[in-house]
């Protein structure tokens, strides 16, 4: 019988040598006369454990990890291709507590699977949904998926199904399908795993969104860090295009729908819709005022659905299981799963879906297992460079649309970011600011102005120069920000800025809690 | 400057819609850089002023308009690389190659660049050599990453 051994091909496992891994296995196995089916499978998204390498025996997966290329010749010896114990053996795949626990949706087949086969992706559900919705109205689709209450998981948390409605509703001979892949939040990487993990879900849920409003044509604009990603998805809709999936008439059905990927040029403020847009356009990417909506008049000025890469992901296993299925995860208006990503100083870092409704404090200590330095968390930011610290006061509040918009934090597109108690805070509000000089597009002036006047201001309170009259100028100049900026790149810079000076004030060396603003 | 490729490039691009980003691309991966020089050209063909692709150029981060060396290290500074301390990786490399962001090494082997952000947070720090990436380097790790490519 043939050995199965899986070694990831996802590029935070290949950053940490899962390549050259793969190879060595080759090598042993050969010179030990073995016969092995080597699959390079997706990320379970287990990154603390990674590289992690699974066997299939008995029809079961079990596991070992974190290898290295020194474990790989006492592997051989402990026999892991029959499941053989070793230091690095971890049971069952499915068993593993951390994985066990979560609720995956939309990473239902993240990891298990080999990203670009088709014949796996079909027999794990795959183009169930595209099935069902080729022989839908338009309309059924869009309603279906309003039920679902799927909001923008890229960050704004819009909900998809009224946006779709919209691009359904506005009269135009040509519509488009345009996927925000320009994951450009530091502590996010829920787009990048699945596009290059299970992509022809992306590129399903973009075929049913097509379906819906009408639209034959899509782009994914994707952002050019992301080498490895752009690689799998022009394949992957080659290999959708070669089976009938994409191009004319698909699946007998008369319906088009044609695919393309568009390389970004790393400049963050394109991960805002209308900056995208110009981009895609071949222009600066200058943020553009609304109305109109993209939905009215988007690319090239037609209508268009411009969503994120899990909001499309999500669309296939809506499709497939319904909408009320999906909707009865999760609390309040915050429906379905979030694909959570735990990063920076944790010990235990991966990705983790679970139903809106968790807390800080669990993803941090029962998944993340706390500090990797072992020191106290000090500070979390959530949501990304845009999204507020978070101290532990709060770790307590639930994860959920709502609940975080009342602490004037967000939960964005669920990246966790983790800092021991090593940080500066004010270090940390200046950075915030820089970042925003650095990737203001320029049109407002509270973007473009405010982020530097912000440095100097902090530079002057650090420097204890007029303290109390700094301290008041820097409020000020944060409202001015986000009620003047004409996007959330200007607007919500001041989140994480606030959110440092009002929890860790000594950081800034401020005696006391400035007033709210 | 390579005025055959470039007018090459444009050909395939220019009745291309929003064809500009893509061109620059391609002259990009083909020449390591974008020349100015080839700025009235694309002018020409594209019927965009000059000062349009200039805009266009300099707005985008991934563009360069001069020369790089063989090897681009890009040196990740987002909140969560933060976290895990880069600020040491980000010192030891400009010491390590003598150069600051932006520069490209005398024997034009390496340049440094920023980066906000390589997706690889789960496994931080992070830095990127050319298309790949590599989680939780440290010193020892950027040392023989340096040494296999010299």
């Amino acid at each position: 019988m043939t050995i199965k051994i899986f070694v990831p091909i996802d590029s935070t496992a290949q950053s940490l040598g899962s390549n050259e891994i793969a190879h060595k296995i080759e090598l042993e196995a050969q010179k030990r006369s073995l016969e092995i089916e080597l699959v390079r499978n997706g990320s379970r998204g287990l990154f603390w454990l990674e590289p992690l390498v699974e066997v299939e025996y008995n029809g079961e997966r079990i596991a070992y990890g974190p290898i290295n290329e020194e474990d790989i010749l006492s592997l051989f010896d402990a026999k892991f291709f029959e499941g053989g114990k070793h230091d690095k053996y971890l049971g069952k795949t499915d068993e593993i507590a951390w994985l066990k626990n979560q609720e995956r949706l939309t990473f239902a087949r993240v990891g298990i699977t080999d990203p670009l086969s088709l014949k796996d992706y079909m027999d794990h559900e795959g183009f169930v949904g595209l099935k069902k919705a080729i022989n839908m109205e338009a309309q059924e689709i869009v309603n279906e998926v309003k039920d679902s209450g799927l909001r923008g998981r890229g960050g704004a948390a819009f909900p998809t199904g009224i946006k779709w409605q919209t691009v359904l509703d506005t009269e135009s001979t040509q519509k488009y399908i345009v996927c925000n892949a320009d994951e450009g939040d530091s502590g996010t990487y829920s787009d990048r795993m699945t596009m290059e993990n299970d992509p022809f879900m992306l590129i399903e849920g973009m075929i049913i969104a097509g379906l819906a409003v009408n639209a034959d044509h899509g782009y994914i604009y994707l952002r050019s860090e992301y080498p490895h990603a752009q690689d799998v998805l022009n394949k992957a809709i080659k290999i959708a295009t070669e089976n009938n999936f994409l191009g004319q008439n698909i699946l007998n059905s008369n319906k088009n729908f044609t695919l393309e990927v568009t390389r970004a040029a790393g400049a963050y403020i394109c991960g805002e819709e209308t900056s995208l847009l110009e981009s895609l356009e071949g222009k600066r990417g200058l943020v553009r005022y609304k109305p109109p909506l993209p939905a009215i008049e988007g690319l090239f000025g037609k209508p268009t659905v411009v969503n994120n890469v899990v909001s499309l992901a999500t669309i296939p296993i809506i499709m497939s299981k319904g909408a009320k299925y999906y909707a009865d995860f999760g609390v309040g208006r915050s429906k379905g799963t979030l694909p959570i990503q735990l990063a920076g100083n944790l010990k235990q870092t991966g990705l983790i879906e679970k139903a809106f409704g968790i807390t800080l404090r669990e993803l941090l200590y029962d998944y993340g297992g706390g500090s990797a330095t072992g020191k106290k968390i000090k500070a979390v930011q959530v949501g990304g460079p845009l999204g507020a610290f978070i101290s532990e006061e709060n770790f307590d509040i639930e994860l959920d649309y709502e609940a975080y918009s009342k602490l004037n934090a967000v939960v964005g597109h669920g990246g966790i970011v983790a800092f021991d108690e090593d940080v500066n805070m004010a270090e940390m509000a200046r950075y915030s600011f820089e970042f925003c000089a650095i990737e203001s597009c320029g049109k407002c002036t509270p973007c473009r102005i405010g982020s530097t006047r912000g440095m100097e201001v902090i530079d002057k309170i650090v420097a204890k120069d007029e303290q109390p009259k700094n301290v008041a100028l820097l409020e000020n100049l944060c409202d001015t920000m986000v009620n003047g900026s004409l996007c959330a790149m200007g607007g919500m810079t001041p989140f994480p800025v606030m959110s440092a000076l009002k929890y860790f004030p000594n950081d800034f060396g401020v005696e006391s809690k400035p007033s709210e603003t | 400057m390579e005025k055959n490729k470039i007018q090459h490039h444009i050909e395939k691009y220019k009745s291309l819609p929003g064809g500009l980003l893509p061109l620059m691309h391609a002259i990009q991966d083909d020449l390591g850089y974008i020349p100015e020089e080839s700025y009235p050209l694309i002018s020409h063909e594209m019927s965009l002023s000059v000062a349009e692709i200039h805009g266009f150029v300099s707005f985008y981060h991934h563009f360069r308009t001069k020369k790089t060396g063989k090897n681009i290290i890009q040196v990740c500074r987002a909140e969560s690389c933060q976290a895990m301390n880069s600020k040491l990786i980000e010192a030891y490399l400009k010491d390590k190659l003598g150069i600051d962001y932006h520069e490209m090494t005398e024997d034009e082997k390496f340049s440094l660049e920023p980066v906000y952000c390589l997706g690889n947070c789960a496994c931080s720090p992070s830095i990127m050599i050319n298309e790949d990436v590599y989680g939780r380097v440290d010193k020892e790790k950027i040392d023989k990453l340096i040494k296999d490519i010299e």
